[in-house]
């Protein structure tokens, strides 16, 4: 079990809808989503497939479609879909008084470990 | 009396609102005597039904008709009411609650129904007259009385409330516009679809809606006169109605010492971390849940009695509910998880002639969310399936049409299901065509294929989604004597229709926002996917230049940062040269950009231009800077538009040369630079038939010889290797620029989205082009002229905007603020 590690990572009028920005803490960059229902996500920014960017992909329902080759991964699980295969991860994302944060928890555990 | 109630424990209430009402009502009937009640309200009013203040603002109720609790009930049932006066604290060693006039109450078991309190943006002049909240009887007295001085009102928040509310002003004669801050109406209950819907419902009722709108101030001199948006916008308004959410009302609880984090917290049975102190309705968190709507309430009702006056074995779960907006005549319903999820599916229908639109989500064979616009009669069928959770695989086929229809043809076989509808079953919704009359028509006039069935009774010739079922009906009515049709291909799995019946329907329809298209169109998705949405978007910018807004997030990413993006997510940055000419100076801005950002590679391309490789995004719109401050702009090297005009050196230099093909060339690349199309265009001039530009394998090409200019099309030398054709031979520049307008505007305004000219020319042959290009001069000046009316639009450099700080989000990294802090 990880411990959390909530990090504000800015304002949640600043992520676009059916878009992404994207940071990076310590070496590992993630994507925060905003899919067209307004739901937020966040995904460690890399492709399962060759590593792309997601966070540059176009957002469709839940998911959005890789711009290096198409993969389309799911913004809630990181599941590539279709007859794909691969996981990119997946991490706990809220909305607290217009602020997004995100639980990095997982990935500090495994950078320390 | 007073004895006996002096026996018992003593229950006191603090909030004589809806939920603390109803957990005594809940209560007394458990146990009617088991306690002595006391229920403190700081409002004077007895209480009322909130959630008919809708209806009360629009004159639907009287205040009479939504008491729900008269004075009559508090003495039947020997309950001590104190009104109008508010209780200030909470005194649990002394177990007793302080009240504003001094006195205090002693009890036994506490409750805490204090509601909540609607949040109010903090902007300046929210204390200005005129703008007010939609919480109680008093607001909705304030409001009524706005609305009979007429004018206008603006109402902050486009959820439930705020729309009723809206609704209710407009009812009464007020002019009304929606400010929301999201980009969807009701987000937490529809998606985009609906919510398109919805804006052109309520504008048909006298609604604006304004999305995405933030509220910096409300603005007024003495009283408000409007209300100030981010965007530099002014909304002017008499009445300001703010109805963007609601916060927990807390404060006692949290002097109290009690556990609080958005709400008071409470277990299973609404018990706080006081066991002599619960709390019920809007105060309230439980499993991190807030509750607004008025079932879930009732449910922690109920668990609260069966704690305090039963055996405590009803226990509180979160579980899904239905919503639906009380505005006459339109109908919104929405349950579950709407939003769809992981693994989740979606079964989508449009009728675009009767406006409806309803979306379910299946998870593993069972519902478990649905959207319903337009027709919302089975809104309370679909929750009890979400809510049981059963297997709908049995009735999949059919749920999304509904109760009726999933019954009638329950035990039927799907395929035979169209031979089971009775024949006055309407098959095409935009023409209103019946089965009986297809059946009589194809009997009757020996019809046998679609296209018969099409010109005699209109059916599928609209927008062609009952097709199948027509079909189904001549294969039923014909048995073998029927067969279908070429089937065509559709744009992607979100539609049956293939990419020429949109662009016809855009047109044909006037539409002219995406889910505008997907309504109509009926999308079998709520918002498309990556490939058919950069094809919509395409299509309605070719087809209303200037009107049109880009969508942004409909665009594939090289496209969207102005760039190609490269395998390790970086981008490469190709200034135009036109007709591939450049000079020292550009050369000097390109080589001093690339020492300057570190750009790692400069290599010279195919198109005669040069291609810096490996910027990082956030650099670009320096980059862009630095180049533009050269005079250079964007070479689109990375759109489907208009990419390179190659040309030789031509008469200027060469001793072969018959024209000035340099000149030609640039004279192309100005004219026709930053045009979108349906896939790349690749152009070139050759000054002679040697052809250095080689201008026989681009999209466009043209040939100089001594008598004037040979115009090409079709070429290709990518995937596919092809050679252009002739398309025409003309004698003066400023022929070979219409021309070659023409070709251009007819390929944007008829190929398919992806498609290369040489496959369009392959599709509508060039015998067709010929004809509507070379042997119609009409027509090709109207096709030149629409080029040049949407050229008005499209030669704006995007690296000059982008430069002086537009989309500056899209180039630049989030950057939280504790992430090294909290290590």
């Amino acid at each position: 079990m990880n411990t959390a590690l909530w990090i504000d990572v800015g304002a949640a009028a600043a992520i676009p809808s059916r878009g992404a920005r994207r940071f990076m803490f310590r070496d590992t960059p993630i994507a925060v989503f905003r899919a067209g229902d307004g739901g937020l996500f966040a995904l460690i920014d890399r492709c399962p497939h060759k590593g792309g960017p997601l966070s540059e992909g176009i957002v469709h329902a839940r998911s959005v479609t890789c711009p290096l080759h198409n993969w389309v991964i799911s913004l809630e699980t990181g599941n590539a879909q279709g007859s794909d295969s691969g996981c990119t991860h997946a991490l706990p994302v809220e909305a607290r008084d217009g602020q997004v944060f995100v639980d990095v928890g997982a990935l500090s555990l495994a950078a320390s470990a | 009396m007073f004895d006996a109630r002096s026996q018992r424990p003593r229950l006191v209430v603090i909030g004589n609102g809806m939920a603390g009402c109803r957990a005594v009502e809940e209560i007394i009937a458990l146990a009617p005597d088991k306690y002595a009640i006391t229920i403190i309200g700081a409002e004077p009013n007895v209480n009322y039904n909130r959630i008919m203040l809708s209806p009360l603002l629009a004159g639907e109720k009287t205040f009479d008709e939504i008491v729900i609790n008269d004075r009559a009930w508090y003495e039947a049932n020997a309950i001590d009411l104190i009104a109008g006066v508010a209780a200030t604290a909470i005194d649990r060693d002394a177990k007793n609650v302080a009240l504003a006039d001094g006195r205090t109450v002693p009890y036994d078991q506490l409750i805490l129904a204090t509601g909540s309190t609607p949040f109010v943006p903090p902007v300046p002049g929210v204390d200005l007259p005129g703008v007010v909240t939609f919480r109680d009887a008093e607001d909705v007295n304030t409001m009524k009385a706005a609305c009979d001085r007429g004018g206008r009102a603006v109402v902050i928040g486009g959820g439930l409330l705020g729309l009723e509310a809206a609704y209710g002003l407009a009812r009464n004669g007020m002019d009304v516009t929606v400010l929301h801050l999201m980009p969807i109406l009701m987000e937490r209950q529809l998606d985009q679809s609906a919510s398109h819907l919805l804006t052109r419902a309520l504008a048909a009722r006298g609604i604006a809606v304004m999305l995405e709108a933030k509220t910096t101030a409300f603005v007024g001199d003495g009283r408000v006169e409007g209300v100030q948006l981010e965007d530099g916008g002014f909304a002017p308004a008499d009445l300001v109605v703010v109805s963007a959410g609601i916060r927990p009302n807390t404060a006692l609880a949290q002097q109290a010492g009690l556990d609080v984090a958005r709400g008071i917290t409470v277990n299973h049975t609404m018990q706080t971390s006081d066991p002599a102190i619960f709390a019920v309705g809007e105060c309230v968190e439980f499993e991190k849940q807030l509750f607004g709507l008025v079932a879930p309430i009732w449910d922690q009702c109920r668990a609260l009695a069966s704690a305090l006056g039963g055996d405590g074995a009803l226990h509180f779960q979160c579980s899904d509910t239905g919503t639906k907006l009380k505005v006459s005549g339109c109908e919104v319903y929405s349950a579950g998880l709407f939003a769809g999820h992981d693994r989740s599916e979606d079964i989508v229908y449009r009728d675009a002639a009767r406006g409806i639109y309803k979306r379910l989500v299946l998870d593993n064979e069972r519902l478990v969310g649905a959207v319903l616009f337009g027709d919302a009669d089975d809104g309370p069928w679909y929750l009890s399936l979400i809510k049981s959770g059963e297997s709908i695989v049995d009735i999949r086929e059919s749920l999304i049409f509904g109760r009726a229809v999933t019954e009638a043809l329950a035990g039927v076989n799907p395929s035979d299901a169209v031979a089971a509808l009775p024949a006055t079953a309407e098959i095409c919704g935009c023409n209103g065509v019946c089965k009986g009359t297809i059946v009589e028509a194809i009997t009757q006039k020996n019809l046998t294929t679609l296209d018969d069935v099409r010109s005699v009774t209109k059916a599928s010739g609209s927008c062609g989604s009952c097709t199948p079922l027509v079909e189904s009906l001549l294969a039923a009515t014909l048995g073998d004597g029927f067969e279908r049709g070429p089937s065509i291909k559709p744009v992607c799995k979100c539609t049956d229709h293939g990419h020429q019946r949109v662009r016809e329907e855009i047109l044909a329809h006037g539409l002219k926002s995406m889910p505008e298209i997907m309504q109509q169109l009926e999308w079998k998705t709520p918002d498309g996917c990556a490939s058919c949405r950069p094809a919509l978007n395409y299509y309605l910018l070719c087809a209303w230049p200037g009107d049109y807004k880009d969508d942004k997030s409909s665009r594939f990413i090289n496209e969207r940062a102005h760039g190609n993006i490269q395998k390790d997510g970086t981008f490469s940055v190709v200034p135009r040269m036109w007709g591939g000419l450049t000079s020292p100076a550009e050369l000097r801005a390109i080589a001093d950009v690339a020492d300057k950002f570190n750009i790692p590679t400069v290599k010279v391309t195919g198109g005669q231009r040069i291609d810096l490789l490996g910027v990082k995004k956030e650099d670009l719109p320096a980059v862009w800077a630095d180049l533009g401050a050269a005079g250079m702009v964007s070479g689109h090297a990375y759109g489907k538009a208009l990419r390179t005009v190659k040309t030789c050196v031509g008469t200027d230099w060469c001793r072969f040369g018959t024209q000035d093909s340099t000149g030609l060339g640039v004279k192309i690349e100005k004219f026709m630079w930053g045009s979108w199309t349906p896939a790349k265009v690749k152009m070139a001039v050759s000054g002679c038939p040697r052809n250095c530009a080689e201008a026989t394998c681009k999209d466009v090409g043209v040939i100089c010889v001594d008598s004037g200019y040979e115009i090409h099309i079709g070429g290709a030398a990518g995937l596919h290797i092809k050679g252009t054709e002739v398309l025409c031979k003309v004698t003066t520049e400023a022929e070979a620029l219409e021309t070659i307008a023409a070709i251009t505007q007819f390929y944007r305004e008829d190929a398919h989205y992806l498609e290369r000219i040489y496959k369009w020319m392959a599709r509508v042959g060039l015998d067709h082009i010929k004809a509507c290009i070379v042997d119609d001069s009409n027509n090709r000046r109207a096709l030149h002229d629409r080029f040049v009316l949407s050229q008005r639009d499209a030669q704006v450099d995007p690296w000059a905007e982008r430069a002086n700080g537009a989309d500056a989000d899209e180039f630049t990294p989030l950057r939280p603020a504790l992430a090294e802090a909290a290590e």
